[in-house]
């Protein structure tokens, strides 16, 4: 215990003395998120230098092992660093689906080469990724997946068309699930980690109801794909993509939330913006705030029970789903205080319609990473354990 | 950290099997029920858990108590609710003793309690709805000590305590959280109508009645005029408590149901296989888990004396009284005509959710109260 007493006073002081002030004020939304990559533009020095600090710390993921370019540190250090960090104010360094999905897949199964190559560039911001998971008749039914990787004996050639790819026009690398065998659906599927810029990938963004395109349509015509950026066995690339979903899940379940009780909980509640006047969206409100702090509890423990060991491998779907309901309430109430200011679309003074973009975007909190109903069945069938699940 | 330490798992390994044993539905709740105990439980049990050291699992070691805290208090509670254990633990060993902790009337009511003799009620409420500040009741100057005049109502174990804590007014007005004071009132005082009162789920409760009656300064617990900080804390410990039973409740009653779903055949197909069924399944048993956390949380806080708690106190018991009424509704409806029988043990899990949400404030009260701490 005097030990990570003594890792605390060391981390806050490390923190204090090269956070830069601008990393240190709230962030306005995900344009201020710095998500690293080739093509990146920095929107201020302070912005690169504290992901060059923090990177060079291993700090960017600071609980991978040191030589893929983590911080080597313990469970309990990591939740001292992100307590400190949240108790300063500190942004996150660099966010991205490296570090939040693929990085844990590729410590599980990716090999030596692999994981020193690419957890390094992760780690340092230096490739952003794409996911290449859904198709146009593969949404909910994943495995039915047709895109095809064909053994060329060198390489895999690789032919068909992926959507709902976060963010692909900006992405450097894709991790991508291809069939390789028609002899079964599941057992078919092979994990293939690929550059965006080889030829025969195309992206198309895909304009939302939001008025935001984070999400493109990702075509592949003959793209040839190194053997040896499949990660795992080939036709056992299921057990990888499942294993990441569980990651992708942990990730949504926290979007639009804040997290951690102990201090200011800012996001965490509704409560700024109930209306005395109004009796009956302020018991609204107060009733979301019971479910969104008794979330935020959750959280935490979901995190601790991680750590131990001690969670349920399905357990989450069960917050995927918890947390995306909530976040779909939560702007649902955003709105109803807005009344008739949240509705406009493009001025100034609505922050270029941040309430109701928000709001739209929110919808798709229960539909991506898996909808609703797939994370329900998900828990019915390896929780409970119903039968016919 | 929110995972279990390991002396509060060792402490959960044998309380499970105790409740689900010797406090079983069969054992206690249906037999007391069906043989007409005054006292709605059986005092051999509150032996054993005075055996067990249970009776004093909050009471400081120095005064021969475990010296433990809510979150291990909520360990036992959650055990309780699962098996709807009836006892005075609730009432006594948390909420009363807590109120009593530091005062000089702890000296006189703790060895008692320890021994599994002395069972203690806490008297707040006066209207049908719970709300502390509001208390009317009047205390009134008299010689070397005071003269209590007013009702209470919903004296959980207040037809068989030997102590019940009274809050009354030496000050201050009616919702006013100053002036309050808190009497430690022995049973038989005179002027003291009990009126017994059994309760929805079979446990018993009194309403009381005080004419004139007449207790000496050492009565007051704590401060005249401070009993707002004895019943705060009362208060805390007991609704952080409630909510870890009825955590314990809803997951008993959500349990029996997913068996069922797995048993019960229509449509020559087992329940449990209709998709309808599963995804209502599956919401319940992630609303149990949030709820259990903000139990464990709120407890947590409390006992590192956070000033957060009464916040998470609140929050805990909202939630785990909305989630145990999701339980037993859909533990009901899910059971289908069976559910609605006496002979069935789903329906008591109903009757006790009901009396647990609205006991120390309902989840209303607490939604309120987690915005009014909130600031709006």
């Amino acid at each position: 215990m005097a030990d990570l007493e003594a890792f605390r006073a060391e981390t806050r002081a490390w923190l204090e003395a090269n956070c830069p002030a601008g990393m240190r004020t709230p962030m306005r939304g995900e344009k201020d998120l710095c998500w690293g990559g080739r093509h990146f533009q920095f929107q201020s020095d302070a912005q690169k230098q504290w992901l060059a600090v923090m990177a060079e710390r291993g700090w960017t993921v600071p609980d991978w092992p040191k030589e893929y370019g983590g911080g080597g540190l313990s469970p309990a250090e990591t939740k001292i660093l992100k307590e400190e960090m949240r108790d300063l104010g500190c942004r996150p360094p660099l966010t991205s689906f490296g570090i939040s999905m693929l990085g844990p897949a590729l410590l599980k199964y990716g090999n030596e080469e692999q994981k020193k190559r690419f957890l390094t560039e992760i780690a340092r911001g230096e490739i952003r990724w794409c996911q290449g998971y859904s198709e146009p008749g593969a949404g909910s039914d994943l495995a039915g997946l047709q895109t095809k990787a064909e053994d060329k004996g060198d390489h895999y050639l690789v032919n068909g068309q992926k959507v709902w790819t976060s963010y692909a026009d900006q992405a450097d690398w894709i991790f991508c699930l291809v069939r390789t065998s028609s002899e079964s659906k599941h057992g078919g599927i092979s994990f293939l980690l690929f550059d965006m810029e080889s030829p025969g990938v195309s992206t198309k963004p895909i304009l939302l109801i939001s008025g935001n395109s984070p999400f493109c349509e990702t075509f592949f015509d003959d793209v040839k794909v190194p053997k040896d950026q499949l990660v795992g066995e080939v036709n056992k690339g299921w057990d990888v993509a499942k294993y990441l979903l569980g990651h992708e899940r942990e990730m949504i379940s926290g979007m639009g939330l804040g997290s951690g009780i102990g201090t200011g909980a800012s996001g965490v509640t509704l409560g700024p913006v109930a209306q005395p006047d109004d009796p009956l969206l302020r018991a609204e409100i107060a009733a979301f705030d019971v479910d969104a702090l008794a979330f935020a509890a959750m959280s935490e423990r979901f995190i601790d029970q991680l750590k131990a060991g001690e969670a349920h491998p399905a357990l989450p779907s069960m917050m995927k789903y918890a947390g995306t309901e909530l976040n779909k309430r939560r702007n649902e109430l955003v709105m109803a205080a807005g009344g008739s200011d949240a509705l406009e679309w493009d001025s100034e003074r609505s922050k270029g319609g941040k309430s109701a973009r928000d709001w739209l975007r929110s919808k798709a909190n229960s539909i991506e990473g898996g909808t609703s109903e797939i994370q329900l069945g998900i828990v019915a069938k390896h929780i409970l354990r119903l039968p016919g699940a | 950290m929110m995972t279990l330490t390991d002396d509060q798992r060792l402490l959960q390994d044998s309380v499970r099997p105790f409740m689900a044993g010797e406090g079983a539905i069969k054992q206690q709740l249906r037999h007391w029920r069906d043989t007409g105990c005054s006292d709605g439980y059986g005092t051999a049990l509150w032996k054993q858990f005075a055996e067990l050291g249970l009776t004093g699992i909050l009471i400081p070691e120095a005064q021969g108590g475990a010296g433990l805290g809510a979150v291990e208090a909520g360990v036992v509670l959650e055990e309780i609710g699962r098996n709807l254990t009836p006892s005075p633990f609730l009432a006594t060993a948390v909420t009363a003793v807590r109120a009593l902790e530091g005062s000089a009337q702890a000296d006189r009511w703790f060895p008692g309690i320890l021994a599994g003799e002395t069972v203690a009620a806490l008297a707040i409420d006066e209207g049908k709805h719970h709300d502390p500040a509001r208390v009317a009741m009047a205390a009134r100057r008299q010689g070397n000590g005071f003269v209590l005049n007013g009702a209470k109502q919903f004296v959980v174990h207040g037809n068989s305590a030997d102590l019940v804590l009274v809050a009354a007014r030496t000050g201050g007005a009616t919702g006013e959280t100053d002036g309050l004071t808190l009497f430690a009132v022995e049973k038989g005082a005179g002027g003291m109508e009990v009126e017994r009162i059994a309760l929805a789920d079979s446990s018993k409760a009194a309403r009381l009645t005080f004419d004139n009656v007449a207790v000496d300064a050492d009565a007051v617990v704590g401060e005249v005029d401070g009993g707002w900080g004895p019943i705060s804390r009362a208060l805390n410990a007991g609704r952080a408590g409630a909510a870890a039973e009825l955590v314990g409740v809803a997951a008993g009653a959500s349990e029996m149901t997913f068996e069922y779903l797995k048993q019960r055949k229509q449509f020559g197909k087992l329940i449990g296989e209709f998709q309808v069924l599963q995804h209502r399944a599956a919401h319940l048993f992630g609303e149990i888990e949030i709820a259990r956390a903000a139990a464990l949380k709120a407890a947590q806080l409390l006992d590192g004396g956070d000033d957060k708690a009464e916040l998470l106190v609140s929050v805990a018991k909202a939630k785990a009284a909305r989630v145990a009424a999701l339980a037993v509704q859909e533990g009901v409806q899910m059971h289908g005509g069976i559910g609605m029988t006496d002979e069935h043990d789903i329906g008591l899990y109903m009757k006790r959710e009901a009396v647990l949400s609205e006991l120390y404030g309902s989840p209303r009260y607490h939604a309120n109260r987690v915005a009014e701490l909130s600031g709006y």
